[in-house]
């Protein structure tokens, strides 16, 4: 037996020492289902799962791991979009799956202490008899996991009024890889130090397991309603949205579909979608019954006059769903009309919302991809689904190439390569495009702070300088790579 | 960048480098006025002054995208002016302590107004930021969009770093469009009952943006559009405060200009908003809807009383116990900073001492 062959049943009797048998997961068909998060097309079988029921199991996970030198990779429900919990091949797969209760919900203080592995609905199913729910709503908020949301600081379609996962998370306790147990921020709102909290929210895994998380609960506005909008062109409808935001309105929600988009999901959910419109802008307002009147007048007049050419209200619940309805199911559409689709996550200041789409539309003709846009328009985060078939030889490599310009084009736009879903592996060369070599060496220099000897997540969100240097070399785009020197944001 | 910006901006650059160089600490400085909070290394000598007012100027301002880039010695007046001509604003009410600040110093204290448990904190607000690190090299975390999860959010970390671990020369931040209506509500009550309201007021959808209570009077601002006003007030009764007055209270509480704070110790508790009154013999200041109580006491059990109900204790104004000016730190968070400090900066140039001792 070679010694790589030995290193497996080693790791996992020591393991086995500190879990009962069926938390530590060895056989070939036990390790596949967790081959791959939400982003398939990266796919790696773990050396070993665990499955730990108590944040004791979690910290003797960690200790035995740290003293045998067996890179971890934390997963919360799998769902994530950039393979940031893709397993490492000679690394444990940490799952939090099981630690999936709410462990307290204060409806007077507002707040509720969680596991890891409560779903990001359940939060809000709970809290609702008490007129209150857990603001941030990512798409996949049926089945993600509040754990997971933090290591990406998840957004959603209300972020622009309620913020993402920093925004309303207190407080997280958990361990460092070396096994210590850490709690940032809490209950009370300021705190002594540094905001470690803020470093960890986000940090994809990278410093800590988190085994709590304490989230701000809200009250549930009153109303809230919705106005569908139709635009015969796209750049009408990005100025629209830049029209709402100067007229001092801060819509609930403001979301944007393109005619690819809406064609994909209409016959599919039946959201009432204006399939001869170029766009389609929904834009929320909730509160009181006298402020949504007040605010979905003042956005119909902004709507109108940005040259709209059709307008409904929502004038029910049901209908305000219905209208959501579309949106919220982009990407199973996307998934409907083509075999594959590759989800891109890049956000650009409003205003360059519609040059983006004219560069996406010459792009989709370079690589002979068609690409359907749903925007999170309010925040400037954009989602194109470039469509594209596995089986077909060459349409992964020609959808990756798409995706990655999509990316250097936000970042010359003034923005960023992923506004919700994280880097993890997937935009891991991009990163080279946003960062210098010293803002990447400082990246490095925090995750060494937490984590010395390197071995939370190994080889996610931070490339190494030679990584960068070998992107370099075979990703020039002409001149499309910025002058470390000329500001990029 | 304009010429003389960019000659200020080699010459702090230079000035850091040379004080790498030769390990002699700075203390980093905007207008002052926070110069009495952090720590005071008695033992030291007083370290050389960087001056950070010269790099001013605000870099980018599009109120349509709801951010403004500053350099770090820009006065916040002339942020807030800027922003009030397009009715936008700083909803997290940064302390000015009645003097001008730069928003360097805003962004490096991190600390916020009456507003934050309601819009959020200083923190909550930074979207970007620019370092200038140990080495005198420039860079750029965050941006100036509303959604970026790109990296680490050194942005964020370095609100409220209180310049320990560089140079902050450049920061954006989230900017708000003002409410169109504000009125102040009193009510005349004990603390206790004060509290119980603030909470069950906080878990209704009303528009409150402000709740404090000093000596019988709880006053509470509600904020938005006057339809929403107008039913808040409708549902929570109370005392209207007429504008100057509401203005004088609220402005009392966020740039410390109430007389509590004209005590020689002032502690400053950073608590639970549902905490019930204290086991102390003074009577607080209560701002944050019950989260933030300021006492003018010399109890000896401040900190204790504070870790009891999981909250922090600071001696804002006094000389601070054994323990330090901040509440102290868990063992295990103590050493993530001390490492984050060597590694940020490795010769302790930058602001020794200020947060905690050694660091």
């Amino acid at each position: 037996m070679s010694q790589d062959d030995a290193r497996p049943d080693e790791v996992a009797t020591a393991l086995r020492q500190i879990l009962p048998a069926d938390c530590v997961l060895a056989r070939e068909e036990e390790l596949r289902p967790y081959e791959c998060d939400g982003l398939s097309v990266f796919r790696q079988r773990p050396m070993l799962v665990v499955l730990p029921r108590t944040e004791e199991e979690v910290r003797q996970i960690l200790m035995t791991c740290r003293r045998m030198s067996v890179p971890v990779v934390a997963r919360g429900a799998g769902t994530g979009l950039s393979g940031g919990s893709t397993p490492h091949a000679a690394g444990v797969l940490l799952s939090l799956a099981r630690l999936n209760q709410i462990l307290e919900l204060d409806p007077v203080a507002r707040i509720a202490r969680l596991q890891p592995g409560v779903r990001n609905l359940k939060v809000s199913e709970a809290a609702a008899p008490h007129g209150l729910y857990y603001a941030p709503d990512p798409s996949s908020q049926i089945a993600c996991s509040i754990g997971g949301n933090v290591a990406e600081n998840s957004g959603g379609v209300h972020c622009l009024k309620y913020g993402l996962t920093v925004h309303n998370v207190l407080g997280v306790r958990g361990f460092t890889m070396e096994g210590e147990l850490i709690e940032l921020g809490g209950r009370a709102p300021d705190h002594s130090g540094l905001d470690l909290l803020a470093l960890a929210i986000g940090s994809e895994g990278l410093l800590m397991v988190v085994t709590e998380v304490i989230v701000k609960l809200i009250p549930r506005p009153q109303l809230a309603r919705v106005v569908m909008a139709s635009f015969s062109d796209v750049c009408d409808a990005g100025n629209a949205v830049a029209n709402i935001i100067a007229a001092g309105i801060i819509p609930a929600g403001l979301e944007m579909m393109d005619r690819k988009a809406t064609a994909a999901v209409e016959p599919f959910v039946k959201a009432g979608y204006d399939l001869s419109a170029e766009a389609i802008l929904l834009a929320e307002s909730d509160g009181t019954p006298e402020e949504v009147a007040e605010q979905i007048a003042a956005i119909e007049d902004v709507v109108r006059e940005a040259g709209a050419t059709a307008l409904v209200c929502s004038n029910s619940e049901s209908e305000r769903l219905r209208f959501w309805s579309g949106r919220k199911n982009a990407f199973p559409a996307a998934g409907r009309v083509s075999p594959d689709y590759y989800c891109m996550d890049g956000t650009i200041p409003r205003k360059n919302l519609g040059p983006m789409l004219k560069a996406i539309e010459d792009m989709e003709k370079r690589y002979s991809l068609r690409c359907m846009n749903v925007f999170h328009a309010g925040d400037g985060n954009l989602h194109p689904l470039i469509l594209f078939d596995a089986n077909t030889p060459g349409e992964w490599e020609r959808a990756d190439k798409f995706g990655a310009e999509i990316l250097e084009l936000c970042v010359r736009l003034g923005g960023t390569i992923t506004g919700e879903h994280g880097v993890g592996i997937e935009k891991i060369n991009s990163m080279c495009v946003q960062f210098s070599a010293a803002e990447r060496a400082l990246f490095f220099a925090v995750k060494s702070a937490f984590d010395p000897q390197g071995l939370l997540n190994p080889g996610k969100a931070i490339p190494t300088l030679a990584r960068c240097a070998e992107y370099g070399k075979m990703h020039v785009h002409a001149g499309a790579l910025p002058h470390a020197d000329i500001p990029r944001f | 960048m304009d010429i003389t910006s960019h000659a200020t901006l080699n010459e702090l650059r230079e000035r850091v480098r040379t004080a790498h160089a030769n390990r002699k600490p700075l203390r980093l400085r905007g207008s002052g006025t926070k110069d009495f909070y952090g720590e005071d290394p008695p033992d030291q000598p007083e370290p050389e002054v960087l001056d950070l007012r010269p790099y001013t100027g605000i870099v980018d301002y599009e109120p349509s995208e709801l951010f403004i880039t500053a350099r770090c010695g820009t006065p916040l007046k002339e942020i807030e002016a800027a922003l009030a001509q397009h009715h936008q604003f700083l909803a997290f009410e940064p302390p000015t302590f009645d003097g001008d600040p730069t928003i360097g110093g805003v962004i490096a204290a991190g600390l916020s107004g009456p507003r934050r448990m309601y819009a959020g904190a200083a923190r909550d607000f930074v979207l970007g930021a620019t370092l200038l690190d140990s080495q005198g090299e420039i860079l750029r975390f965050g941006g100036q969009v509303m959604k970026n999860v790109a990296g680490f959010d050194v942005s964020r970390l370095l609100c409220g770093s209180l310049g320990i671990l560089g140079v902050m020369t450049e920061v954006s931040l989230k900017v708000l469009p003002k409410p169109r209506v504000e009125q102040t509500i009193r009510f005349a009550m004990p603390a206790q009952q004060a509290v119980e309201a603030f909470n069950r007021w906080s878990g209704q959808p009303l528009p409150i943006s402000g709740a404090g209570w000093w000596n019988g009077v709880a006053r509470v601002r509600l904020s938005g559009s006057a339809s929403a006003v107008r039913a808040a007030r409708d549902r929570m009764g109370g005392d209207l405060v007429n504008y100057s007055m509401a203005d004088e209270w609220w402005t009392s509480l966020r740039n410390h200009t109430h007389p509590l704070f004209r005590n020689d110790t002032v502690w400053r508790l950073s608590v639970p908003d549902t905490t019930p009154p204290l086991d102390l013999p003074d009577e607080p200041l209560i701002d944050w809807g019950g989260a933030l109580r300021w006492y003018a006491t010399d109890a000896p059990d401040v900190r204790r009383i504070a870790s009891s109900v999981r909250g922090s204790a600071l001696c804002w104004r006094g000389t601070p116990p054994a323990g330090g000016r901040f509440h102290p730190l868990q063992p295990a968070v103590a050493v993530l900073h001390r490492r984050l400090k060597e590694r940020f900066d490795p010769h302790g140039i930058f602001n020794p001492g200020r947060m905690i001792a050694g660091l």
